[in-house]
């Protein structure tokens, strides 16, 4: 069941439709669910490995639909501290819940100053009715 | 909506999975008017139709339909298509959209007196209905694949296909074009769901029909692409003789169908290891897997072997399969 569309005041935005939570030094990475909507059901997630270095910007792995491929681009840079297996396992859980269940990765911050430079739940919205 | 072949064409209503597994399970309709139309006619259509398709028309009755191939001089596939005889001497050609044209051009060159050849597509509408309630929801008596009989469905005259492309039990039904949303709204209202070409396009991969374009061409020949089932090779027509040299000394390579043994999904144009590349892949909704076709070496093309597809940079294995990748059990 897609879960209907909501952006948490709790997180921060990036652009290419990525939110992050940061948690201390550490954040939590996903999709919004604009992403996903657009996106359609996902049917694959290829993430990345441990400890690899993510950077503000880029990709760092993949999710799928039965009709596209779309990169995953890091709203923050730093290293992965961990994957969710429940995605790679059944990757629908991140239409189902983008900002719980369905949470991609878990990296440790490499530049903390960059969460200043995403949007607020408010803004993200406003740029989303735009597109 | 997306464009195709000149048309605008919906990718999906539902979406794709719910779409194809209500085909699977149930029937969906898919609009599918974009393909073309042509008849031929005359004391001489079949002589015609004869030499410039590969499979045994002679074996068409009225009523009849065939799956065949319009194949060039080097055997390869200038395309595919279900020929229908609607009377003696007049036969309905099914053919791509996006062939129309060029299918319409190569049979006209080729014309004999005594028959004629004709572009009807722009007066048709075509709607795919499929799956296993499909024939039962519309209130049709259960027919042989690969017939057609008149029709009538809500008062609107049909010619009623036995034919389709997603391996499951259903019709093509075709009319005149001024009925065409009559008739959309018709199939609906008995209950069955619309569907893209998005699920169109995973249904008939999982039964390994080949996509003119994808995995067959006009460079492709019909013994590579395991088409030679459709190849009546004991009758003269275009191309017979370097089919029967290829049959003869086996095809080089050979179009498997396969399915990933490994996280991923294969898409065309993916390169294979072992010889040639992916020329349809996706997700399969009933295996939950990663499906596709392409051409390999002839070695590697039985089924059980392994070959590895590189799948943006990583390679990722596969294991060849028998055709078709998905069958219901029965």
């Amino acid at each position: 069941v897609a879960a209907a569309e909501s952006y948490p005041d709790d997180l921060k935005y990036h652009s290419e439709h990525d939110w992050a939570r940061v948690e201390g030094d550490e954040a939590v990475l996903g999709i919004t669910w604009f992403a996903q909507d657009a996106l359609g059901e996902l049917v694959h997630y290829e993430p990345p490995e441990d400890g690899a270095d993510v950077s503000q910007g880029s990709s760092y792995g993949e999710v799928e639909s039965v009709k596209a491929v779309s990169d995953l681009i890091s709203p923050l840079s730093g290293a992965v501290v961990a994957v969710n297996q429940k995605v790679v396992d059944a990757p629908e859980t991140v239409n189902e819940d983008p900002y719980g269940d369905g949470w991609l990765v878990r990296i440790r911050l490499g530049e903390s100053s960059e969460v200043d430079g995403l949007m607020d739940a408010q803004a993200y919205q406003a740029f989303v009715a735009d597109q | 909506m997306v464009p195709f072949a000149g048309w605008e064409m919906p990718v999906q209503y539902e979406g794709v999975i719910p779409e194809h597994r209500a085909v699977r399970e149930d029937a969906g309709v898919f609009d599918v008017s974009h393909m073309g139309e042509i008849e031929v006619e005359g004391p001489r259509a079949f002589d015609l139709l004869q030499s410039v398709l590969s499979n045994d028309l002679a074996k068409v009755e009225v009523g009849g339909a065939q799956y065949t191939l319009l194949t060039n001089e080097r055997g390869g596939i200038v395309d595919d298509l279900i020929v229908y005889r609607v009377e003696g001497g007049r036969y309905l050609l099914i053919v791509n959209a996006s062939n129309r044209e060029s299918d319409f051009e190569w049979i006209r060159e080729r014309e004999i007196r005594g028959s004629d050849v004709r572009d009807v597509s722009d007066q048709y509408v075509l709607l795919a209905v499929q799956g296993p309630r499909s024939l039962e929801r519309l209130g049709l008596d259960d027919a042989q694949a690969f017939t057609w009989a008149m029709g009538e469905l809500d008062g609107i005259e049909v010619m009623v296909n036995r034919t389709g492309y997603t391996g499951e039990r259903g019709v093509e039904l075709m009319t005149m074009e001024d009925d065409a949303v009559a008739l959309w709204d018709a199939v609906l209202a008995r209950g069955i769901k619309p569907a893209g070409l998005g699920a169109r396009d995973t249904l008939r991969l999982e039964v390994c029909y080949p996509l003119h374009g994808n995995d067959i061409g006009p460079d492709t020949d019909a013994i590579s692409a395991g088409l030679g089932w459709t190849c009546a090779l004991d009758k003269d027509f275009t191309g017979a003789e370097e089919l029967r040299r290829i049959k003869r000394a086996g095809p080089e390579r050979r179009l498997v169908a396969f399915v990933m043994t490994e996280a991923g999904i294969p898409r065309q144009g993916m390169p294979i290891a072992e010889g040639g590349e992916v020329t349809s892949g996706s997700h399969s909704p009933m295996l939950d897997k990663g499906i596709g076709m392409g051409y390999v070496d002839a070695a590697h093309g039985e089924p059980g072997k392994t070959i590895t597809i590189d799948v943006r940079g990583r390679p990722r294995t596969a294991e060849v399969v028998k055709k078709p990748i998905y069958e219901k059990e029965s």
